[in-house]
């Protein structure tokens, strides 16, 4: 993909960060926060590219310890998103 | 799988990222948009099994491993997830961050030592950026960890020459950091790392406390960037969506939690440099405090018509939110009135409190946030402040100097009466000393929240 194509989606991802958490209260900052962090666990997909594309011991054996670190950061952050939402159920007027 | 059909499915995710990000903004939407979150990662890991990068073929080289590799990370994540109680939830969070941040540098790790002759600059700086960036998101996280859990010192680190260190560390990261991008090798590449941590480590060590939040969002929204910066070495548009949404939202969540806690970013990421450490008075200990018993705040509440409940940390560790209901139902049918003063920063994170609260089943509206509990309190006649400090400590309007000068706080010392539940007379998080718990309308009961608030209610039936 072109230099040029990749810097639009950086740039025009940066101002749809900004917007969508623009107006969030701060109740909720801790959920936002820890669903962010549940989302760049998909790093998982670069760990699982570059473990295909490993040649050597060293960098499969570095590849599947990304692998299962990129998991329990993308899998345990949805969890425990979820845990602390479910505890508003309910309560909405 | 087709290129094309591979992208498409990768841009449906990075839709399902931003959507989730927007539904989380929102009390209403927050879990579903928590839950497209998730869909849009998974389906997002599992296209890909499907697509064979260019010189490779399907099935994917080390599948097996990879599989074991990822049962292993559900097996470690998801009952660590299950099972962390509320109180330890901030600190579950950091830990997450970190391990996020230490597979994006082990990701460029491994891209850096595959990188040929072929590697464009731009791809050699990405994958640099992407180690040191990795490397102290995921030192630095382990520290929040550690202060967090109490592991350490939750009071902010001072060295000697301590800023003087920091910055050397900085301009020899970057400096090697250098040296790796033109010299490709092995060697000043692990030197990168190591220094890449050691920095994470002593940028984190100064912060003091309560601004310990702050800090793992940033490095959260650090993280972020590393997983964008990968994207665009790995050649995956969606990594470069997910991450730079994170990076971004993450930069404008750690300044409002800066702005709600009434300190600029760059004061409590460099204010610990120039601060000097407060003097523990050691004669705090000496001076005459009036405890009572649990019938002495049974009375004074009986005769209360206002009460403002103001809940800390102290409640989370007691996991009291329940009966600390059962007292607020019980004054609301003795005709006082009843309200819960929240103070944003309350608890380890912004929000703790109101989590907390909501799991008991507190009606919102009885829940102030500062700016409407604030007014009131001079109509006040008892402030139950139950296992919080730093947050009601008039110090922080009235001593220029110490650590929390100029965050705002729950102004308790306005109510006619207070009454501090506390465990003992330690000092709060950031580890300054309370004025207010020597003040002469300042009722002291000693104890666990629970256990104490407990007695209350049974002594209030009686009354």
């Amino acid at each position: 993909m072109s230099a040029m194509a990749i810097l639009s989606i950086f740039v025009l991802a940066i101002f749809v960060g900004f917007e969508v958490v623009s107006k969030v209260s701060s109740t909720l900052h801790t959920p936002l926060m820890s669903g962010a962090n549940a989302i760049h666990g998909v790093i998982l997909v670069g760990a699982i590219i570059v473990a295909d594309h490993s040649e050597t011991n060293l960098e499969l054996g570095l590849a599947i310890t990304a692998i299962i670190l990129a998991t329990i950061n993308m899998v345990g952050g949805f969890v425990v998103t979820d845990r602390m939402l479910e505890m508003f159920k309910g309560n909405k007027k | 799988m087709s290129r094309t059909l591979y992208d498409l499915i990768g841009l449906a995710a990075g839709v399902a990222f931003i959507l989730a990000l927007k539904g989380l903004s929102h009390p209403k939407t927050a879990r579903r948009g928590n839950l497209i979150g998730a869909f849009g990662a998974t389906l997002a890991t599992l296209v890909v099994f499907f697509y064979a990068n260019p010189g490779s073929s399907l099935p994917l080289n080390h599948l097996g491993l990879i599989l074991v590799a990822m049962a292993i990370g559900l097996l470690i994540g998801v009952p660590a997830a299950r099972k962390v109680q509320m109180t330890q939830m901030p600190q579950l969070v950091a830990l997450f961050n970190g391990v996020g941040g230490g597979a994006a540098a082990l990701v460029a790790i491994v891209e850096y030592l595959h990188l040929g002759a072929g590697a464009t600059t731009a791809e050699v700086i990405f994958t640099v950026f992407t180690v040191i960036v990795g490397c102290v998101s995921f030192s630095g996280s382990v520290i929040t960890f550690m202060k967090l859990q109490e592991l350490m010192t939750t009071r902010p680190v001072i060295f000697p020459a301590g800023r003087f260190i920091i910055a050397a560390t900085l301009v020899s990261v970057i400096g090697v950091g250098g040296w790796v991008v033109n010299a490709l090798g092995t060697a000043p590449l692990l030197i990168l790392a190591g220094l890449s941590l050691l920095f994470g480590v002593l940028f984190v060590l100064p912060v003091g406390g309560a601004d310990v939040p702050i800090v793992i969002s940033l490095l959260n929204a650090f993280t972020g960037l590393t997983v964008a910066a990968s994207g665009y070495v790995l050649d995956s548009v969606l990594l470069i969506i997910a991450g730079t949404l994170v990076g971004a939202s993450g930069t404008i969540l750690t300044r409002k939690m800066a702005e709600a806690m009434g300190r600029s970013l760059f004061g409590t990421l460099f204010g610990a440099f120039t601060a000097k450490a407060q003097d523990a008075t050691g004669a705090a200990e000496e001076r005459p405090v009036r405890s009572g018993s649990p019938d002495d705040v049974a009375i004074l509440l009986n005769y209360a018509r206002r009460v403002v409940i103001v809940p800390g940390f102290g409640l989370a560790v007691a996991q009291a939110q329940h009966t600390v209901r059962e007292l607020a139902d019980l004054m609301i049918s003795k005709g006082i009135d009843v309200a819960y003063g929240i103070h944003p920063v309350a608890g380890r994170m912004p929000g703790h409190m109101n989590v907390l609260l909501a799991e008991a089943n507190v009606p919102y509206d009885q829940l102030l946030e500062m700016d409407e509990v604030n007014p009131t309190f001079g109509q006040t006649d008892v402030a139950i402040v139950i296992g919080a400090n730093d947050v009601v400590n008039p110090a922080a309007q009235t001593t220029p100097g110490c650590p929390i000068y100029g965050m705002p706080i729950l102004e308790v010392n306005h109510a006619a009466n207070i009454i501090f539940l506390k465990r003992s007379m330690r000092p709060g998080f950031a580890g300054i000393e309370n004025e207010l718990l020597y003040d002469p309308k300042t009722m002291l009961l000693f104890g666990d929240a629970k256990a104490s608030l407990t007695k209350v209610v049974s002594a209030l039936k009686a009354l």
